[in-house]
């Protein structure tokens, strides 16, 4: 079933402001953030406006109010994603959930199944977001473990022909995305996730690009954590998610307030996930925000997002195509694709682009998007990049080619 | 249109038609410099005799406002003292500060106050002051190792 795209756009209050002198907004950046409908805008503001209290904490109406709203957050996000709540723990972002698992495994007591020697491997991909290539490079420096990675091929899609001596009885995690920020491939998850349990190492899958445009029902991925940004789902910023089936293995990141069963002087024990890793007031209004975003997207349906993106991301592509010049750096096809493309136009510098592009209301990403060896690995210094959502349709693709045709003659 | 202001003819010459790029094989300092947000890199060379900057060359990879400054800026500041190019520097960096409310005066900036409009946009100031960065950290280079000579 589709959805009415316009109907959609009249809950997003931002899309009835204009930009550079009275033009229409095409907002296609969502791969950088999402855009919110007024629902989660007001269910933020509402917490602070009635039920602000600090959660898990205070014998009062309002802390009472509050934990049920953030822990009412918490079942919709186990909800949404086939999990349950002690699976769930809120974080800032996506980028403090793979900390947390990198880092958590770094504290794990030597000999356990999460701990990192000299002796291990991590692996990575080429295509990974900095967020899921940095926390893991660090880690690797910090116990001399040996780092490797999965390579692009020329189509952007990872390269698996090596994948028993990329992943072997050393390797401890694999850390990937399941959909590439640039390149918009979906990877093939089956193989490589049997790959890794057939040698006990964990899957770390950065779900960021997939959560907020599929659906996604985690006992089906296979993974043993999975993280993703609520201000990419339509979300507050602020609020992100780890979610795992391990939580109970692995040791605590961060110390402190509400993450405790009992604390002495001298010592202190753990209460069981997901508090063990939410250390201090959490950001309570964002969570609840988060809640009324997956709401949204669910009320709409998963299934028909996706399918509206696939359909777009094939106008899109014909498009661009038909543009002189132009050349997609990534699939060019819908197989296994979401709505992120990344382009080059001729010798025009993706940074002037994006210029003329925003000079006509156009919003694109520009640069190496964080993914920096990546962009190298396919010989662009950089690109532009075009990501869709469910408030994008084809007058904002068409919008986006006659603005590449209008700044090609404007830097010809 | 306001993009106008941004890419006046000037700096679309020195982006299609570079000056002093490409490496010298000597130098006084080398520097490297990249703008972390964007992928704009950039090699320059300078060269100084006496306390005189006597060469700036340069190579990179970048957007138009990146390269056309770096261009302007190895041939504004050749030929100068160390504290001439100073001052030139410290007008430029004042004129990208701006927000738009100063038009920059040629006598000193000369091709440099066409990159007036960068001002305007608050995104593309760190390319415009790029090479002049890199510049200013050689200078120090040079004049570390040379107490300025």
């Amino acid at each position: 079933m589709s959805f009415n795209v316009a109907k959609v756009r009249q809950d997003f209050p931002i899309f009835e402001r204009t930009i550079r002198d009275g033009k229409k907004l095409v907002y296609l950046d969502s791969g950088a953030t999402s855009q919110k409908p007024l629902s989660v805008i007001e269910t933020e503001s509402n917490f602070y406006k009635f039920h602000n209290a600090a959660v898990h904490r205070g014998a009062h109406q309002l802390a009472e109010e509050a934990t049920d709203a953030y822990e009412g957050a918490r079942l919709k996000v186990a909800n949404f994603l086939g999990a349950k709540e002690e699976e769930i723990v809120f974080t800032k972002n996506a980028t403090e959930s793979l900390n947390l698992v990198a880092y958590a495994m770094g504290n794990a007591t030597p000999g356990s199944r999460f701990a990192v020697t000299s002796k291990d491997q991590i692996v990575v991909t080429e295509m990974e977001h900095h967020a899921n290539l940095i926390p893991w490079q660090q880690l690797a420096a910090r116990t001399g473990a040996e780092l490797k990675w999965f390579e692009v091929t020329p189509e952007g899609r990872l390269d698996l022909s090596a994948i028993n001596s990329v992943i072997t009885e050393n390797t401890k995690v694999v850390a990937l995305t399941h959909q590439s920020n640039v390149l918009g491939s979906i990877n093939p998850l089956a193989a490589i996730t049997a790959r890794a349990h057939e040698v006990g190492a964990v899957v770390v899958l950065d779900a960021c690009q997939s959560v907020p445009h599929m659906p996604i029902d985690v006992k089906e991925l296979n993974v043993d954590f999975l993280a993703f940004s609520g201000h990419k789902a339509l979300g507050p910023t602020g609020v992100g998610v780890l979610w795992s089936s391990v939580f109970e293995e692995l040791p605590p990141f961060l110390f402190g307030g509400s993450m405790i069963e009992t604390v002495t002087m001298t010592s202190a024990t753990w209460a069981p996930a997901p508090r063990k890793f939410e250390a201090g007031v959490p950001n309570m209004a964002q969570a609840v925000g988060l809640g009324a975003a997956l709401d949204y997207l669910t009320e709409i349906g998963m299934q028909s997002i996706f399918d509206h993106e696939v359909e777009l991301t094939e106008y899109l592509i014909e498009g661009l195509l038909q543009i002189p010049e132009l050349s997609i750096v990534g699939p060019l096809n819908t197989d296994a694709r979401g709505g992120s493309v990344s382009f080059t136009v001729g010798q025009i510098h993706p940074h002037d682009l994006g210029q003329y592009l925003d000079s006509q209301g156009v919003a694109v990403r520009t640069g190496h998007h964080c993914a920096w060896p990546l962009t190298r690995k396919l010989g662009v210094p950089a690109t532009t990049r075009a990501s869709l959502y469910l408030y994008n349709d084809e007058s904002d693709c068409d919008a986006l080619f006659a603005a590449i045709s209008g700044a090609q003659k404007y830097f010809a | 249109m306001e993009l106008d202001s941004l890419y006046q003819e000037v700096i679309l010459d020195h982006y299609k038609h570079p000056l002093n790029k490409g490496l010298s094989d000597n130098y006084g300092a080398q520097v490297h410099h990249v703008n972390p947000s964007c992928g704009d890199e950039i090699t320059l060379n300078v060269t100084a005799v006496d306390g005189k900057i006597t060469a700036i060359t340069w190579d990179g990879v970048g957007c138009s406002i990146s390269q056309a400054s770096v261009s302007i800026a190895s041939d504004l500041l050749v030929d100068k003292s160390f504290a001439e190019a100073d001052a030139i520097l410290n007008e430029f960096t004042e004129l990208m500060q701006s927000k738009g409310t100063k038009e920059g005066n040629p006598d000193v900036l000369e091709d440099a106050v066409a990159l007036a409009g960068v001002s305007k946009f608050p995104a593309r100031i760190k390319c415009a002051l790029l090479g002049w960065m890199a510049f200013k950290d050689a200078a120090v280079r040079i004049n570390t190792t040379t107490g300025g000579e």
